[in-house]
């Protein structure tokens, strides 16, 4: 049932993100068709030529020339990405073996199996920008680049399966839309791809937690206790206050990044005030109140130290996560071997064949 | 141990439409590139045939290329059917 979610794009209850989606899809497709510079003049400036096809809302290709720091700041942002869904799948791999029913260990296992779907996609949208895969996993494995904050905690109970989908996905959604409208043109189409397979990762979040506070009170107890646990860290994955935010100007500039954290932060909020109410759950934040006046709700920011702690290796699971992702990738090595030996011997045969 | 090579993925969503080139992938033979392909790109039915190419088998014109490469059409505005008037009261032409 979860594929019908992505086999109709014209469903009419897609709108919201959603549908901001397939708007940034639709731009995406004019922007190309409108009148196209073809490459630079013999003689022109190639950086007035980049600000110039930034500017007409036209894609960068891999093939383009883009400033340096252009096109490290993209290998930064899409490899910190890529890892963040690969790591991922570990806090909620964790339930696959405990789902309640067979119905939602399915779901669980094909939500997985996008996490490393959108991990490769970022990946290779990560390669047009000339680095490797292998040098990819390295700097992970490494620890030289990072992953999301938000997988170094602990997922406790069933119940965060829902607060994941929920909040977590939700404000991976939040950040990622506008990214589906990115001047990078591998990137923006990678993100239009995993953004419409998010909304069925929220939505089955939405559903379990729904499910469990309409069932027993104890049930309704784990469904809380799961949200005031992740609702927090949820906020941090904006990243810190605009003030303290190191890359955002110039990534605005490149239109890499289209709204600032604290402006994303602030949609993420009000969105889930109301999807909070029908759930029956409270958002943990006594200061939570709606402010007439900047037509928003004020709410209490996460704490950005903690943010700072968990992003440079302190949070509860950090080393778990980088171990269970060497073994993982150690133990996987006879499996990439065989495969390139059993390559390597069938166009052996075929050479023979053909001599 | 060497890289796993490159291999690029176009996807037919329908009877009737052409292939569309749709990401990358990195397999160590042409079948395993397809099956990865299908397991990567079509998890919800987005297409009814699939592509594998080596990408080190693909070759491209160079976007920044000094001698204009797309530059001989510019200039040819009469194999556009717009370019021709038609008299009044021409009918199916």
């Amino acid at each position: 049932m979860y594929g019908n979610d992505f086999s109709a794009p014209d469903d009419a209850t897609g709108g919201g993100l959603l549908g901001e989606v397939e708007a940034a899809e639709a731009e995406l497709r004019a922007a190309a068709a409108r009148q196209r510079r073809g490459g630079p003049a013999p003689d022109e400036d190639l950086a007035a030529y980049f600000t110039a096809v930034v500017d007409a809302e036209q894609k960068i290709e891999p093939r383009d020339w883009m400033p340096d720091a252009y096109r490290k700041t993209l290998i930064r942002q899409i490899a910190q990405h890529a890892h963040s869904e690969i790591i991922g799948m570990q806090p909620e791999g964790n339930w696959i073996s405990r789902a309640p029913s067979l119905k939602r260990k399915a779901i669980l296992l094909a939500k997985v199996q996008d996490e490393a779907g959108h991990g490769l996609y970022l990946y290779a949208a990560a390669e047009t920008l000339g680095i490797s895969r292998d040098e990819l996993v390295r700097l992970l494995l490494d620890g030289r680049q990072k992953y999301s904050s938000i997988f170094n905690y602990p997922t406790l109970t069933w119940a965060d399966m829902g607060a994941i989908g929920w909040l977590v996905d939700g404000a991976a959604i939040v950040n990622q839309v506008p990214l589906c409208r990115c001047s990078y043109g591998p990137y923006a189409r990678a993100m239009i791809r995993v953004c419409k397979e998010e909304s069925f990762h929220q939505r089955q979040g939405y559903e379990i937690l729904h499910t469990l506070s309409h069932g027993t009170p104890e049930q309704q107890a784990m469904a809380q206790d799961a949200v005031d646990r992740w609702w927090y860290p949820s906020l941090a994955m904006f990243g810190p206050p605009d003030g303290n935010s190191t890359h955002s100007a110039q990534s605005m500039a490149w239109k890499i990044k289209r709204f600032s954290n604290d402006d994303l932060r602030q949609r993420f909020v009000d969105m889930c005030v109301q999807q909070a109410e029908i759930l029956g759950l409270r958002i943990p934040d006594e200061d939570l109140r709606w402010n007439e006046e900047r037509q928003a709700y004020d709410y209490t920011q996460p704490d950005y130290d903690e943010l700072m702690r968990v992003i440079s290796g302190d949070g509860p699971c950090n080393r778990e996560r980088i171990a269970r992702r060497r073994a993982a990738h150690a133990e996987g090595a006879w499996v990439r071997e065989a495969a390139a030996a059993y390559a390597a011997k069938r166009a052996g045969q075929k050479e023979k064949v053909a001599a | 141990m060497e890289q796993t090579p490159l291999w690029e993925v176009f996807v037919r969503a329908r009877r009737g439409l052409s292939h569309t080139h749709v990401g990358s992938l990195h397999a160590p033979d042409a079948e395993l590139a397809l099956r990865n392909a299908r397991d990567l790109y079509t998890r919800r039915q987005e297409g009814v045939s699939i592509w594998v190419v080596p990408a080190g088998a693909i070759t491209a014109s160079s976007p920044d290329e000094k001698d204009a490469f797309f530059d001989p059409a510019a200039d040819k505005v009469y194999r556009h059917p717009t370019f021709y008037e038609v008299p009044d009261g021409v009918a199916h032409l």
